[in-house]
């Protein structure tokens, strides 16, 4: 499989160690510093500070800490990570070093999902480079009071070990499955250890950002969404493929550059985003507008919104881990009455029944995953109603 | 805060089945650890970390629960307890979140009240079967809940027809997976409570059910039987095996002589079945009542209490004599002994710790000490046919049903306890006999056994046996009165809920070998300045800690005697007893447990005046003689963890 992008991405252009060898020299406190002042937020989709998250484990009082890099990609729609690992690991690599020099943690783990096995030696690879070139290991660039490696993980192939504390308990050797919040894992995680778990663009940009300073980064995108972001389009557009915009980019803009101009909606977020019809494509992919770890799935004229619904749910009723009532049960129910709707077998009163159980699941499930599964049928829903009600079954 | 939850750290159960820790000392900015906080209006103040739902408590908001047990880890998992929290997002579980910063908390709310709802009809939309035909009507939490939150049609439909087989194969535990509304109290039951781990989710969402390895039946895989499970299920996805109509059946039979002894347990807690207290005492009563319904005789399983300190203390005084003056390697490697009265322990050893069998009493229980008597002493002094005797059990225990299905148990040349009930069950007997069982007048156990003694009570407690046992080894080796060493004999080191506890007992003088033990022993002249040191546990997660200090060379390995019950509290505790069950209903069983001891007129074993007519007219070769060694006696079998 070769991962493909479009265009020029910003991480060919820069010298994948040249932050680490900066933040070498730099004091702990000034690296995080200047990843606040960028003010970039988490690349996975959630979008919290990196740094603040950086900033709480470096301020947690413990013996032991962790850096994690969520390479569990499983986000429908969502393959950008994938062209990083592949294109750019040694600025991952390097990101995760400088978090470990950040926050005093001796070692850094990948999570990779199961899927992406076929990139485990390519990885291990670079990993061994840099273990030959002193950027791993002890005494890191000669500075004997800095040593950090990186290990890799294997996932088992669950949607769920994409949220973090169910990758940590993953990763512990459990069931992956949602821990209760607080405590948060930069507190306790893996092992009860302080623990950063940022995703693989996030360490990516973590180290450009380091290389050219926070001014660079936040002088692109919005001033509440900064930087450059990846993108994953895929569905009904001329090019699909991993592309770099700037934050804040509206939907119509980007579906210029990407050859899906004709598209009845837009998926921003992947499964667990939003359903963006035709009408609302002035809006940004933007953390303050539509958050969004990089999956744009276009739908063309002919889709049926039902059958994307469908999709979508049948895909969160597999997923969900089992744990929480709300998205165990919340998610068949839906799929069920999207199937009731296919049919016209299901009434107002039932649909009606159907979004107040959607937002019940949105305000009541354990994690993130419960509380956005119903979030594409609620738009498809409000957005799209005519289209989806008075179905005779023929 | 119970014991187990401030154990939650060490316990077996993922994170993800945990509350937040914090520690009341290093938050800044909150003096003395404590912090305010706004319930409806109402504003407390609580210790940091105090979970919303326990400071609801304390101001008397009712917060509803399914997968919150007071005994187990805190999961935040069935998400009914969700209340309103200001400035966030989401609603949180009261269970699982713990207050750290003042907030400002809402229990009803509209949302609420709609997310409850919707949890509710989610879970009756994958709950099958009708309330009527429940063995859980009336006292199931889901059902309360239904009723509570105006449950008045399915919203979201209900299943018709079954999709999970019930498995009958345990003779002690059904798991009707149809019910089970995955809570997971029975997983963290078995994995942190007993430390045996049957029970665990498999699959992935609405494919998520509760399963045993390699989802085969109870029978066959390491379940103890000990249906803690059970006490702790808020429906009727797991119970125990019911004999009830069988019992009846026999009843009825104008034919067969019914018999039933009561354990000391049941006793103490089948009021609850009636609305009484936990901790009413019911024994008179309840004899009444079982003669009411229909049994012929009525017997005190503390008879056989007795009976087991005497066989019991005897193998240990042995075991001493031939490991301290006969310097026997063999028997001395065999101490410690283990009590061997509870058949979940039991069950535990051989599957977890089958190398060290060798230790453990080879004295039956007094449940089965008593079936080889009734079909054998009994009958042949009522001159009944033996095989016309149905030997029924009352006990607060599920693994006593297993135990009595032991195929070794047949030492009388029948089976020798044709049934065993529980708690519960004999309650719902007496309901359906229309017998309100408080109001009974009081009567007596039925003779040759008679009253037994306040030893033959305490065994229901953790700790019991062997105060008995030390109250029969002081008198019988020093000749001196109990009383004169323990202030009203009772022994207050063993006493208590404390995982696992030690005690040691110097012996400054001896006197004369009583008659009974005259054969075994020529005089006592060898315990003069000796230690006896004893432990004690309950729960069979103690029972882990407790053999891995011996196997590691602790301070239990230095013991003599070491009592194991397999159940939190001891029998009290027992998987058959009335539901619900927590700590505070155990200490008041066990109150009601200690106050017949002090009542009894006869308070030490040996001086049962039944128990020494046993050994004149029947067991005549004396304790652990010939005979008692063929009736009272057992051998165990190496099981192992790995079942094929």
């Amino acid at each position: 499989m070769k991962a493909m992008h479009q265009g020029d991405l910003t991480f060919s252009s820069i010298d994948p160690n040249a932050g680490l060898k900066r933040a070498i020299q730099m004091k702990r406190i000034d690296i995080i510093g200047e990843i606040s002042r960028s003010k970039m937020r988490g690349r996975g989709g959630a979008g919290f500070p990196t740094g603040t998250k950086w900033n709480l484990a470096a301020a947690a009082v413990a013996p032991k800490k962790y850096i994690v890099c969520n390479a569990d990609e499983g986000e429908p729609g969502t393959f950008k990570d994938r062209v990083i690992l592949q294109e750019f690991a040694d600025l991952v690599f390097a990101g995760m070093t400088i978090a470990g020099k950040a926050i005093n943690a001796l070692e850094g783990i990948v999570y990779l999902r199961a899927e992406y096995t076929y990139l485990l030696s390519h990885l291990e690879a670079v990993l061994d480079q840099r273990r030959k070139a002193g950027l791993l290991g002890s005494s890191i660039g000669g500075d004997e009071s800095f040593s950090f490696d990186i290990t890799i993980r294997m996932g088992s192939g669950a949607y769920i070990c994409g949220e973090e504390t169910a990758l940590i308990e993953s990763m512990e050797g459990f069931r992956g499955e949602p821990r209760n919040r607080p405590p948060y894992p930069v507190d306790t995680g893996f092992m009860k250890h302080p623990t950063v778990v940022n995703n693989v663009e996030t360490f990516a940009w973590a180290a450009c950002i380091i290389a050219r300073g926070a001014d660079w980064f936040n002088a692109v995108g919005t001033d509440k969404s900064t930087g450059y972001k990846l993108f994953s389009i895929s569905g009904d557009v001329q090019r699909p493929g991993v592309y770099e915009f700037p934050m804040g980019i509206m939907v119509s803009d980007l579906l210029k550059e990407v050859g899906g101009s004709d598209a009845k909606a837009v998926q921003i977020g992947g499964a667990s985003g939003h359903c963006v019809p035709a009408s609302e494509f002035s809006r940004t992919c933007a953390f303050e507008d539509m958050s969004t770890g990089g999956s744009v799935i276009v739908f063309g004229p002919l889709r049926d919104m039902l059958d994307i619904a469908e999709n979508f749910l049948e895909f969160f009723v597999e997923e969900s881990c089992g744990q929480c009532t709300p998205c165990r049960i919340g998610n068949v129910k839906l799929l069920e009455g999207v199937r009731m709707l296919k049919e016209g077998t299901c009434s107002m009163t039932y649909l009606k029944e159907l979004l107040s159980l959607g937002e019940t699941m949105q305000l009541a499930s354990k994690c993130g995953l419960g509380q956005s599964s119903p979030n594409a049928f609620l738009s498809i829903v409000r957005h799209f109603k005519p289209e989806i009600m008075g179905r005779v079954n023929l | 805060m119970t014991n187990s939850i401030d154990n939650c750290s060490s316990c077996r159960s993922p994170k993800s089945m945990k509350v937040h820790e914090v520690s009341t000392q290093t938050q800044t900015g909150q003096i003395g650890g404590q912090v305010s906080l706004v319930i409806d209006g109402k504003t407390i103040k609580v210790p940091l970390g105090t979970t919303i739902l326990e400071a609801c408590r304390t101001l008397n908001i009712r917060i509803p629960t399914l997968c919150y047990h007071e005994d187990l880890c805190v999961a935040g998992i069935c998400r009914i307890c969700v209340v309103e929290v200001e400035k966030m997002h989401t609603l949180q579980a009261a269970c699982s979140f713990p207050v750290t910063a003042p907030i400002v908390v809402h229990t009803h709310t509209r949302k609420v009240r709609h997310a409850r709802r919707h949890i509710l009809d989610l879970m009756l939309s994958d709950h099958y079967g009708e309330c009527y035909s429940c063995s859980r009507n009336g006292t199931c939490e889901l059902q309360t809940l239904a009723q509570e939150y105006g449950v008045d049609f399915y919203r979201f439909g209900h299943p018709s027809e079954s999709t999970h087989k019930v498995d009958r194969s345990s003779h002690s535990v059904v798991r009707d997976m149809d019910k089970c509304i995955l809570c997971r109290r029975c997983v963290r039951t078995c994995i942190d409570l007993q430390e045996v781990g049957v029970l665990e989710a498999i699959n992935r969402g609405d494919h998520t059910k509760i399963s045993t390895f390699m989802d085969k039946q109870l029978a066959d895989v390491v379940c103890i039987n000990c249906g803690q499970c059970i006490n702790r299920c808020p429906t009727a996805a797991l119970k125990a095996n019911d004999p009830t109509d069988d019992v009846w059946a026999a009843i009825d039979d104008p034919d067969k002589h019914v018999v039933i002894q009561t354990a000391p347990s049941p006793r103490a807690a089948i009021g609850e079945c009636f609305d009484l207290e936990p901790g009413t005492p019911m024994t008179w009563q309840m004899n009444t009542a079982l003669r009411e319904c229909g049994f012929d005789a009525v017997f005190d399983t503390n008879f056989t209490a007795d009976l087991t300190i005497i066989e019991e203390g005897t193998e240990l005084i042995l075991r001493l004599y031939k490991a301290l003056v006969q310097g026997d390697q063999k028997v001395a490697e065999s101490l410690p002994q283990f009590t061997s009265c509870s058949p979940g322990w039991v069950k535990y050893i051989e599957h977890f710790y089958p190398d060290y069998l060798h230790h453990v009493s080879s004295a039956k229980s007094p449940q089965q000490m008593f079936g080889a008597l009734i079909k054998t002493y009994y009958a042949k002094k009522r001159n009944i046919d033996p095989s016309k005797i149905v030997s029924v059990a009352l006990m607060p225990c599920s693994a006593k049903k297993f135990e009595c299905n032991r195929p070794e148990m047949v030492d009388s040349g029948y089976k020798d306890i044709d049934y065993g009930l529980t708690t519960r069950e004999l309650a719902k007997m007496i309901h359906e006999a229309g017998i309100d069982m408080p109001k009974m007048e009081k009567s007596d156990f039925d003779d040759p056994f008679g009253t037994a003694t306040g030893s033959g009570v305490i065994f229901g407690a953790s700790g019991g046996v062997m105060e008995s046992a030390l109250r029969c080894v002081v008198e019988l080796v020093t000749g001196e009165a109990v009383e004169n060493i323990f202030e009203n004999a009772r022994i207050e080191p063993v006493r208590g809920f404390e995982g696992t506890k030690l005690a040691e007992l110097t012996f400054d003088k001896v006197g004369p070998v009583p008659d009974l033990l005259k054969h075994l022993v020529p005089n006592w002249d060898w315990m003069k300045g000796v230690t006896l040191k004893v432990g004690v546990c309950h729960g069979t997660a103690n029972a882990k800690k407790v053999m891995d200090d011996i196997i590691a060379g602790g301070p239990f390995s230095k013991c003599h005697f070491i009592e194991f019950m397999a159940c939190p509290g001891g029998c009290l505790g027992g998987g058959g007893q009335p539901i619900p069950t927590s700590e505070a209903i155990r200490a008041a069983r066990a109150r009601a447990i200690y106050a017949e001891d002090e009542s009894s007129t006869v308070r030490k074993s040996h001086l049962n005046p039944a128990i020494l007519d046993v050994y004149h007219e029947f067991l005549t070769d004396g304790p652990c003689g010939k005979t008692a060694h063929k009736l009272l006696h057992t051998h165990y079998i190496r099981r192992g963890k790995y079942i094929m």
